[in-house]
């Protein structure tokens, strides 16, 4: 019989050398980059075309988003149904997926089948007509949607939290109006379309089980378009945070819970204290053995969960606490919020927590860097924010080595409750 | 290909041994023969609350994710009106740590007054975030009950009302654990890079001395066929109007699932669908429309979801969804149309089975249904659906008498 009361020996997860598999690089005729992760066990491809095309370039809101969504609804030479018909047939998927500096257009399909799809690609980013029916639909269906979601206490919070942290004008703050919706135009999103996606800035991450021509094939259909040809604009936008620090709003008058965040601003990862903090911020509240958590749910009960998180923009970021809590117990819910800040200052973290913390997040690296598609969405990220695997062997390393001291010295230079914003959305 | 070992201690507990040596990881998945249809009436959400309590403490250690993270790993579980499943992921050289966490609450939990006490608010949290405090939130539970009328899917895994959570007892939990956490109740996967001789070893070591427990005979009260349309309508605080239509459908395990579930994506599975392509696109009745079913392993539910466009007439809207269903009832689909269903199906089981943990996760579930090697053949019964055989479902599920319909409409 075992002894159950001795938890079996193990080797810590930081003793483990981690490695970021590399991509195969290379460029198109037009000078496209492609990063590729040829690896994996089923026969299954993934291929994501980047464009700089998120609403960080337009000029009147929901532009970008509404380009993104309605480039598969119609060619000059495909109904919106036949390019769908299309996709459905060879059981592959065509997603898009519009973001603040960049937008997506991604494939998902059968190794085998990828040489019938990339032509439909292609001729996505060739010759998009946005139909004027298809933008109405558009127009009338995002409408209702949002009439929907603004009865959810969650989102009007996390719209609300982001214009309070970046400015209703600036693009992490913006949100959607009816009014932007009936104000969008087929002229301008073909205009978007002419300037950021078929004249646009485009760089392509692949991953699983490739064809040995693939570079030749991505080069026969994507090469010669006119892509990556023109200088990339550089558009500032200043963010102008809140005055008001403290927000509570009532959304449903018999609403049952509330949706708390609070947040403040918090630098980039090219930051030195990027990697520290995020350290930090997994103890305080980023996965589920986290103070917060412990806290908040597991003691007291008076959430299903709660989070803390780095908001991570090409341009600026925040670090955010996001919960949903009984409607009675979010004003203790906030204070058990600054509560754990204040420990994380004044005390000392127990070398156990830390050391848990420390293999947690090395374990959940490790798994994360499971299979083709994993590999390649790091690399993506690296890239997209300008940095390299420099980035990702020192994030490591910090989280190997870093103290309880310099993790108390975090908590004081930003787990201060006098620079977040607070928001109470019932 | 799913490649796969599996053997079974004395206690009577299955274990199934998936390796994989291209990551440096373990799973370990432990799959429990019981959901919320396994409930007594007057105490529904209880599957689900044990799945909480699961996370407070067994018998001989206090807590199990601390162990569990130190030793680099993470964990979840989920609960279905059919089972419940626990899966943690962690390194390969700490597999032993998961089997002594895994084996230890399989043998007893704490059964803390604390872990009952917080875990009831925390479900009823949960209970309010997904199906109080959203609008459509109690659709479910409202179609379940004018569907089933014996059989125990008319609740949902979360419960039936909140005060069946908030009342449950000790004595209560306990009871549910004894009957239904048990070896011979459960079936254990181990996946990514393992050996079958380790896994056995360990299986043996901290499994094995388990004692067996009494097999659970399920013994669930038949739905009788429904014979008669069912209607509903409720008037609720949202914006717009909805409707949403059921009709009773095989159990998954039933030769007739594959057509039902290729039946169910020709109507409303994605953007060249049926349903969306003619209510949405071309009659712009509904902002969007869904045609799935539950897969569940006693005979369940096919449904049609859809959100009116405000102004729209709620009769027009579902006298459009009646001439699409009209249409699959009476005209032979399509070979093409077929093919199409079909190659999504091959495309979705092959991503599916990407991740160790999401074979893992499978492999349990295809034993629960009878035999893991069916995750390697299942396709081919899907391939050997006719258009002849959807037409036969299609008359025999989706005719009034089978079906029932709610009218979800925004008050004022």
């Amino acid at each position: 019989m075992p002894d159950r009361s001795k938890a079996p020996h193990i080797k810590d997860a930081i003793e483990y050398a981690i490695e970021l598999k590399k991509p195969e690089i290379f460029s198109l005729d037009n000078g496209v980059k492609v990063y590729n992760v040829n690896a994996g066990t089923e026969e299954v491809v993934q291929i994501e075309w980047i464009f700089k095309a998120g609403n960080w370039y337009e000029k009147s809101n929901n532009i970008a988003s509404a380009t993104n969504f309605l480039i598969k609804n119609g060619t000059a030479k495909k109904s919106a149904y036949a390019i769908n018909e299309y996709v459905d047939f060879y059981g592959a998927y065509v997603n898009r997926s519009c973001y603040n500096e960049t937008a997506v257009v991604t494939l998902h399909c059968l190794s085998r089948q990828l040489e019938s799809l990339l032509p439909l690609v292609q001729e996505l980013f060739m010759e998009a007509i946005f139909p004027e029916e298809e933008l109405h639909i558009f127009r009338q269906n995002m409408k209702q949607k949002l009439e929907v979601n603004l009865k959810k206490c969650d989102f009007v919070a996390g719209r609300k939290i982001d214009e309070i942290l970046f400015g209703a004008k600036h693009p992490y703050g913006v949100y959607s109006k009816m009014s932007d919706y009936d104000a969008l135009d087929v002229a301008d999103l073909r205009k978007y379309y002419a300037t950021y996606y078929q004249q646009g800035h485009c760089t392509i991450f692949s991953a699983g089980i490739l064809p040995s021509n693939y570079p030749a094939l991505m080069n026969g259909f994507f090469g010669s378009l006119p892509l990556n040809q023109l200088p990339i604009e550089t558009v500032e936008h200043p963010v102008v945070p809140a005055e008001q620090k403290k927000w509570s709003i009532i959304n449903d008058p018999e609403g049952v819970q509330g949706a708390v965040r609070i947040a403040r601003p918090f630098p980039t990862r090219h930051h030195p204290d990027f990697p520290k903090v995020q350290v930090l911020n997994t103890l305080f509240g980023g996965f589920f053995g986290s103070r917060l958590m412990n806290n908040i749910r597991e003691d007291k009960g008076y959430t299903y969960g709660i989070y803390s998180f780095l908001v991570n923009h090409i341009h600026g970021g925040a670090w955010m606490i996001s919960t949903e809590a009984g409607r009675d117990v979010c004003g203790a819910t906030v204070q058990e919020v600054y509560n754990e800040m204040q420990a994380l200052r004044e005390g000392d973290i127990d070398p156990e927590e830390l050391l848990l913390v420390k293999n947690y997040l090395i374990g959940t690296l490790l798994g994360d860097l499971d299979g083709p598609f994993h590999i390649i969405a790091r690399w993506k990220n690296l890239v997209l924010n300008g940095l390299d695997e420099q980035f990702f062997y020192h994030s490591v390393d910090t989280i190997k080595t870093i103290s309880a001291e310099e993790l108390k010295a975090m908590a004081n230079k930003y787990l201060r409750p006098e620079e977040f914003y607070e928001l109470v959305v019932v | 290909m799913v490649k796969f070992e599996r053997f079974i201690l004395d206690n009577g507990l299955k274990v199934l041994v998936h390796t994989d040596q291209s990551t440096p990881m373990a799973v370990v998945n432990v799959l429990y023969d019981v959901g919320a249809r396994d409930e007594d009436e007057q105490q529904t959400g209880f599957a689900h609350l044990f799945e909480h309590l699961m996370f407070g403490g067994s018998v001989n250690i206090p807590d199990y994710d601390d162990p569990l993270q130190v030793a680099g790993g993470e964990n979840n579980a989920y609960t279905t009106n059919d089972l419940t499943n626990y899966y943690c992921q962690l390194p390969s050289e700490n597999l032993e740590t998961a089997f002594w966490l895994e084996s230890d609450r399989m043998l007893s939990l704490a059964f803390s007054k604390k872990s009952l006490d917080v875990q009831r608010k925390v479900v009823c949290e949960e209970f309010k975030e997904h199906y109080i405090n959203k609008p459509y939130g109690d659709v479910w539970h409202t179609m379940r009950e004018l569907a089933f009328k014996t059989h125990p899917y008319r609740w949902m895994t979360i419960g039936k009302e909140l005060s069946h959570v908030e009342n449950a007892q000790l004595e209560d939990v306990k009871r549910f654990f004894f009957k239904h956490y048990t070896p011979c109740n459960a079936i254990l996967v181990v996946a990514g890079n393992v050996s079958t001789e380790r896994v056995r070893e360990l299986a043996e070591k901290w499994f094995g001395d388990i004692p067996s427990g009494e097999k659970y005979r399920r013994n669930l009260p038949v739905e009788p066929e429904q014979m008669e349309e069912r209607r509903m309508t409720v008037h609720r605080k949202v914006p717009a109007d909805a409707i949403y239509k059921t009709w009773h459908m095989c159990s998954r395990l039933d030769d007739d699932y594959y057509a039902t579930d290729l039946l169910t994506d020709i109507l409303g599975g994605g953007a060249s669908s049926r349903l969306y392509q003619s209510l949405v696109k071309e009659q712009q009745l509904f902002t969007g429309i869904n045609c799935y079913h539950f897969g569940s392993l006693d005979r369940g539910l096919l449904a049609i979801e859809g959100q009116l466009i405000k102004g729209v007439d709620i009769k027009k809207a579902e006298a459009a969804i009646e001439a699409e269903l009209d249409k699959i009832r009476h005209e032979l689909i399509d070979e093409r149309e077929l093919q199409k269903v079909q190659n999504k199906t091959e495309s979705v089981m092959a991503f599916e089975d990407m991740s160790v943990m999401n074979r893992a996760g499978s492999l349990a579930f295809y034993e629960l249904l009878g035999d893991g090697e069916l995750m390697n053949t299942e396709f081919r019964k899907y391939q050997d659906v006719t258009v002849h055989d959807l037409n036969r479902i299609a008359n025999a599920v989706l005719k009034p008498s089978n079906s029932n319909t709610l009218w979800y409409l925004a008050e004022n």
